[in-house]
């Protein structure tokens, strides 16, 4: 038998998922959408990102994060400055007051480039920005959280108030951030039009295939060593620390990680649509991603890509034609997988849909194992 | 603070200060309510706020039942009280029955299934009563303001509402520690096995706790609607506000909530007349969380063997 890298196989599933989620995303979904619904479900994927990261630090690592959507923003209002700079050159915005700045400054008699606008001029530093801004952020919270211990609920709700605070600041600080309306009007990059229809398929495929990437990158981080003390800490933090590792050191990790992939998120987010606002930052989008996790399965990477998929999707269905009946629906939704389905749609794969699989195959193997690794009782207590 | 004369400042002080206790004993009734309740069964209700806005509407239908009565509206305001207190009361009793007791052990869980049960209910709220915002008739001897002296302005309703705390805060802390129930309570917080052993109902215990939480709520919502109107989403709009109040307290403590409340509503209301209202929450809220950091166990630490 060929020996697979490490990505590939080990306790969470073969290659046999990522396999069927490239031909998913990367054929079938092309092939069938015309491109209006493929930019849509492009914008779901970037939701996906958040998702797959609340499955590694949360799932695996029992860290709940009320907070997702602050690395989400962080990530696309980076991508967005970059853009808005570059659609407001003194050119096309020679009708301001102060022609070469972004327009909502020019409207809130703002009179010069912000000091922290400036290095987003550039498209280098800017992709950096994505990639490193979020897990910066992160670094800063969980590094002072888990080195004080702060856990469990409480670092929910502490996530949860700083998504607020975030929130309070881009819509307070309306000259420098464009405020409730968020940063609109972006067109270009580098003079190429991101709205026209072969970059759109372009983002669509880019989006897909980093989102795989960082399924791969999670399973890989998952399959190592660090997965089984993150499983350990995350059932039993006290003798993970009395055995001599440095606790904190791995929630910061796996909840950087959780951040670096949302901001990839939040910048693809930015490109597709074209244009990034509050209302992805705060609490009701930080807890959307939650669902999405929770609905795939908090244990199941792929999980946190269909469940980011099929709610989104729902909830573009059902929210326009019924907006009261969808917020009944979510909700019940949510209380239904807690209380019903604690492991979300990948358990009743693992449970019923390979029961299937193997029958069709005509082998007569035994069902495999419920989903490995649940925790036996999630009882993480706030602090001890 | 040039501008400002000593004379101003204080007036300043003195009247954001007082702004500061009516935004303080909202906090306060809706924290009481949630720290027993997390203090004694570590879950965390988000839909707090929820119950909170029963309790307003509940006030606002009695009005509305007794406007036509003489001095309807005099009834109906000191009446509102426990019929709050009652409708949210009931409430949670039946969603503990329903829901909570499915999800003790698993914190996190109840904080996602309780934020799904309050989407559904404001979602009920907005069916049943639309998305306007009601508010409730004051009577005329709660609409004045006392004024000590030319500058100084202070409302009466907002004077009520602190004396409803005041009472309320006392009628929790005399159940607490000086009722069996109270002493029930304690003990199942203490260590539930033993209390169980002991021969005390600990499920029950548990569903009058929550029940009278979401009834604290319920008062406080029925204080909110004398001095603010009510709609669907009224009550999320504090939930945040609350749990860091809670948490900033040393949960399941009634002093530490007291004074973690106190702060917090002081700090924002008299910063929010000198730099407005959204950079003055932002600065409490970072604050409270820093001093979090330095301090997890919160404000007053309980003495809560885990």
């Amino acid at each position: 038998m060929i020996k697979l890298p490490g990505f590939l196989r080990g306790r969470h599933g073969g290659p046999l998922g990522i396999l069927i989620l490239a031909a998913v995303l990367l054929v079938a979904m092309p092939a069938l959408l015309d491109l209006y619904r493929l930019n849509l479900a492009g914008r779901y994927l970037t939701y996906a990102f958040v998702a797959v990261g609340l499955v590694l630090c949360w799932g695996y690592g029992g860290i709940l994060s009320l907070g997702q959507g602050i690395f989400f923003g962080v990530g696309g209002y980076a991508m967005a400055m970059f853009l808005k700079l570059e659609a407001s050159d003194p050119e096309s915005t020679r009708i301001q007051t102060t022609p070469g700045i972004p327009d909502f400054m020019d409207w809130n008699r703002i009179t010069e480039l912000p000091w922290f606008w400036v290095p987003f001029e550039s498209l280098a530093f800017t992709l950096v920005a994505v990639l490193v801004l979020p897990a910066a952020f992160a670094f800063v919270i969980g590094y002072a959280m888990f080195k004080r211990r702060v856990s469990g609920v409480y670092f929910a709700i502490i996530t949860q108030a700083l998504a607020v605070v975030l929130t309070i600041l881009i819509v307070g600080q309306q000259g420098y951030t464009g405020g409730i309306n968020g940063i609109t009007d972006l067109r270009t990059l580098k003079g190429w039009d991101i709205r026209d229809e072969s970059a759109q398929y372009l983002f669509y495929y880019l989006n897909a295939v980093l989102l795989i990437g960082c399924v791969l990158l999670g399973r890989w981080v998952l399959n190592g060593k660090y997965g089984r003390i993150l499983t350990a800490l995350r059932d039993r933090e006290d003798r993970v620390r009395f055995s001599g590792y440095d606790v904190a050191d791995f929630k910061i990790f796996i909840f950087c990680l959780a951040a670096f992939m949302s901001g990839i998120g939040g910048a693809m987010f930015t490109l597709q649509v074209g244009f990034m606002s509050p209302s992805f930052v705060g609490i009701v989008p930080s807890i959307e991603f939650v669902i999405f996790a929770a609905v795939g399965g908090r244990l199941s990477l792929l999980g946190g890509v269909y469940g980011a998929l099929l709610v989104s999707y729902a909830k573009t269905l059902f929210a326009e034609a019924y907006p009261q009946l969808w917020q009944v629906m979510i909700g019940t939704v949510f209380i239904l997988v807690v209380l019903v389905l604690p492991y979300g749609l990948a358990s009743v794969y693992q449970r019923y849909g390979k029961r299937v699989l193997s029958r069709l195959k005509g082998s007569r193997r035994a069902p495999p194992p419920p989903p490995s690794s649940l925790p036996q009782d999630s009882a993480t207590e706030g602090r001890r | 603070m040039g501008g400002f004369s000593a004379q101003d400042l204080t007036a300043i002080f003195v009247m954001q200060g007082f702004a500061g206790l009516s935004f303080f004993s909202v906090l306060l009734l809706m924290a009481l309510g949630l720290a027993i309740i997390y203090g004694q069964m570590r879950v965390i209700n988000m839909a707090h706020g929820e119950f909170m806005v029963i309790g307003a509407y509940a006030s606002y239908l009695l009005s509305g039942a007794l406007r036509h009565l003489p001095a309807g509206t005099d009834i109906a305001v000191l009446l509102a009280i426990p019929v709050a207190f009652l409708a949210a009361f009931v409430a949670g009793y039946l969603i503990e029955w329903l829901l909570i007791r499915h999800l003790y052990h698993r914190p996190l869980d109840t904080l996602l299934a309780t934020w799904g049960l309050a989407l559904i209910m404001q979602q009920g709220f907005r069916s049943a009563f639309g998305a306007r915002e009601v508010s409730v008739p004051v009577p005329d001897w709660l609409r004045g303001s006392y004024r000590p002296t030319m500058i100084i302005d202070i409302p009466l309703n907002g004077l009520a509402i602190m004396l409803l705390t005041v009472l309320v805060t006392a009628a929790v802390w005399w159940f607490l520690y000086r009722s069996r129930w109270g002493l029930r309570v304690r003990c199942t917080t203490a260590n539930r096995e033993m209390s169980g052993a002991v021969g005390i109902n600990t499920k029950r215990v548990d569903r009058m706790t929550f029940a009278i939480g979401c009834g604290i709520a319920g008062i406080a919502g029925a204080a909110f609607t004398t001095i603010s109107s009510t709609g669907p989403t009224s009550g999320s709009l504090y939930i945040v506000d609350t749990f860091l109040v809670v948490v900033f307290g040393g949960a399941g403590s009634l002093i530490g909530t007291i004074a973690s409340a106190f702060s917090i509503a002081q700090a924002q209301s008299v910063m929010e007349f000198f730099m407005g209202g959204s950079m003055a929450k932002v600065l409490t809220l970072l604050t409270v969380i820093v001093i979090l950091l330095l301090r997890p166990e919160g404000l007053v630490a309980s003495k809560v063997r885990r």
